[in-house]
C-alpha cells in the first residue's frame, strides 16, 4: 500500500507526513506537483505549508496543478484523498470538498494544541477512532475558518472550543462518500508523546487502514 | 486594454479584517461608519481590440480562477 504525499512548490510539512505514516507502518513517498501519473498509488495525501504562496487565495494556484487531475481521478475511485491544513484549503478550491476557508474569526495567526471531538466515523481518515473520542493535535494556521453555504459538507471531527470560527466548530469535513478529508489540525504533528501528543496517530492508522490495493 | 476586475465577498460571509477596520475607525472616533468590507481590486492589461470580448474573456477569468464562487462575486470593467 503506498501513498502519494503531494509537494506543491511552498509545500513545507511533507516530510512530517511521510515520517508520521512510515513511523505507523505505511508506505510513503514524495510526489512533485507536476507530476501526471499516480497510478502506482493506493492513497494521497496534500499535506500543509503555502503551496504557490498562497497568491490569490489559499490553494487557488495549486487547484491547477498538473497532478490534480490524478487527484481528482482517485477521489472519483474512492481511494483515500487527504489534505491537513493547506491540503485541506487545495481540496477546497479544487471542489472536492464543500465550502470554503477564510481567515479566523479573531483575525489570529493560530499555533497550539487543540482538542478535537470525533463526530463521524465514516470517513478515511476517522474510520478506527469512535464518535465522541477526543484528539490533542496542534494547530498552525490563519485561514482555519471554514464557511459553507451550501451546507453539504459532513463534518468528521469538530474543535470542543471554537478556536477560529469555523462553521459547526468543523475541523475536518468529508465528501458524501467519506473518502475525501479535510484537517485543518495537523494529526502528523502528533505521531510521539515525546513532541507533545500521539493522539495523531488513531487519525492517520485510520487513513492507513482504508488504503486498498489500487 | 486595460481591465478592472473587483472580486466582492458576498454579504452573508464574514470578513474579519472589515470588522477589525470598522472596530479600530470607531476607537479614533469615527462612529458615522456603519460597515467596513474588504474586497480585492485586479488589474489587467488584456490584447484585443473588441472591448465586449475582453470583456468577456476576463470573465471567463474570473469564474475560472480570480474568484472563488463559493465565497464571491465579481464586476468587470474594461477602462481603456
Amino acid at each position: 500500500m503506498r501513498t502519494a504525499v503531494v509537494v506543491f512548490p511552498g509545500t513545507n510539512c511533507e516530510h512530517d507526513v511521510v515520517h508520521a505514516l512510515t513511523v505507523l507502518g505505511g508506505e510513503a513517498e514524495l510526489v512533485w506537483h507536476r507530476e501526471t501519473d499516480l497510478s502506482g498509488f493506493d492513497g494521497v495525501v496534500l499535506p500543509g505549508g503555502f503551496a504557490h504562496g498562497d497568491y490569490l487565495r489559499t490553494g487557488a494556484i495549486a487547484r491547477f496543478s498538473p497532478v490534480m487531475s490524478e487527484i481528482e481521478r482517485m477521489a472519483g475511485q474512492g481511494r483515500p484523498v487527504l489534505g491537513i491544513c493547506n491540503g485541506f484549503q487545495i481540496l477546497c478550491e479544487a471542489g472536492l470538498l464543500p465550502g470554503a476557508l477564510i481567515a479566523n474569526r479573531d483575525l489570529a495567526f493560530i499555533c497550539r494544541f487543540v482538542d478535537l471531538e470525533v463526530t463521524d466515523t465514516d470517513t478515511v481518515l476517522t474510520r478506527t477512532a469512535e464518535v465522541g473520542q477526543r484528539v490533542r493535535i496542534p494547530l498552525n494556521s490563519y485561514e482555519g475558518s471554514w464557511v459553507d453555504p451550501s451546507n453539504t459538507g459532513r463534518v468528521a471531527l469538530r474543535y470542543v472550543d471554537d478556536p477560529n470560527g469555523s462553521q459547526q466548530a468543523a475541523a475536518a469535513i468529508s465528501n458524501d462518500e467519506g473518502n475525501v478529508v479535510g484537517i485543518m489540525p495537523h494529526p502528523e504533528r502528533g505521531v510521539d508523546e515525546l513532541l507533545g501528543s500521539g493522539d495523531g496517530r488513531a487519525l492517520l492508522e485510520g487513513f492507513l487502514h482504508s488504503l486498498v490495493p489500487a | 486594454m486595460k481591465v478592472t476586475v473587483e472580486i466582492t465577498r458576498r454579504p452573508e460571509i464574514a470578513d474579519p479584517q472589515g470588522t477589525t477596520i470598522q472596530r479600530a475607525l470607531h476607537d479614533l472616533g469615527h462612529n458615522e461608519v456603519i460597515s467596513v468590507r474588504v474586497d480585492r481590486v485586479i488589474h489587467l492589461e488584456v490584447e484585443g481590440e473588441d472591448p465586449s470580448q475582453v470583456q468577456a474573456r476576463v470573465e471567463d477569468m474570473c469564474r475560472e480562477v480570480l474568484a472563488n464562487p463559493v465565497l464571491e462575486d465579481f464586476t468587470v470593467e474594461v477602462v481603456e
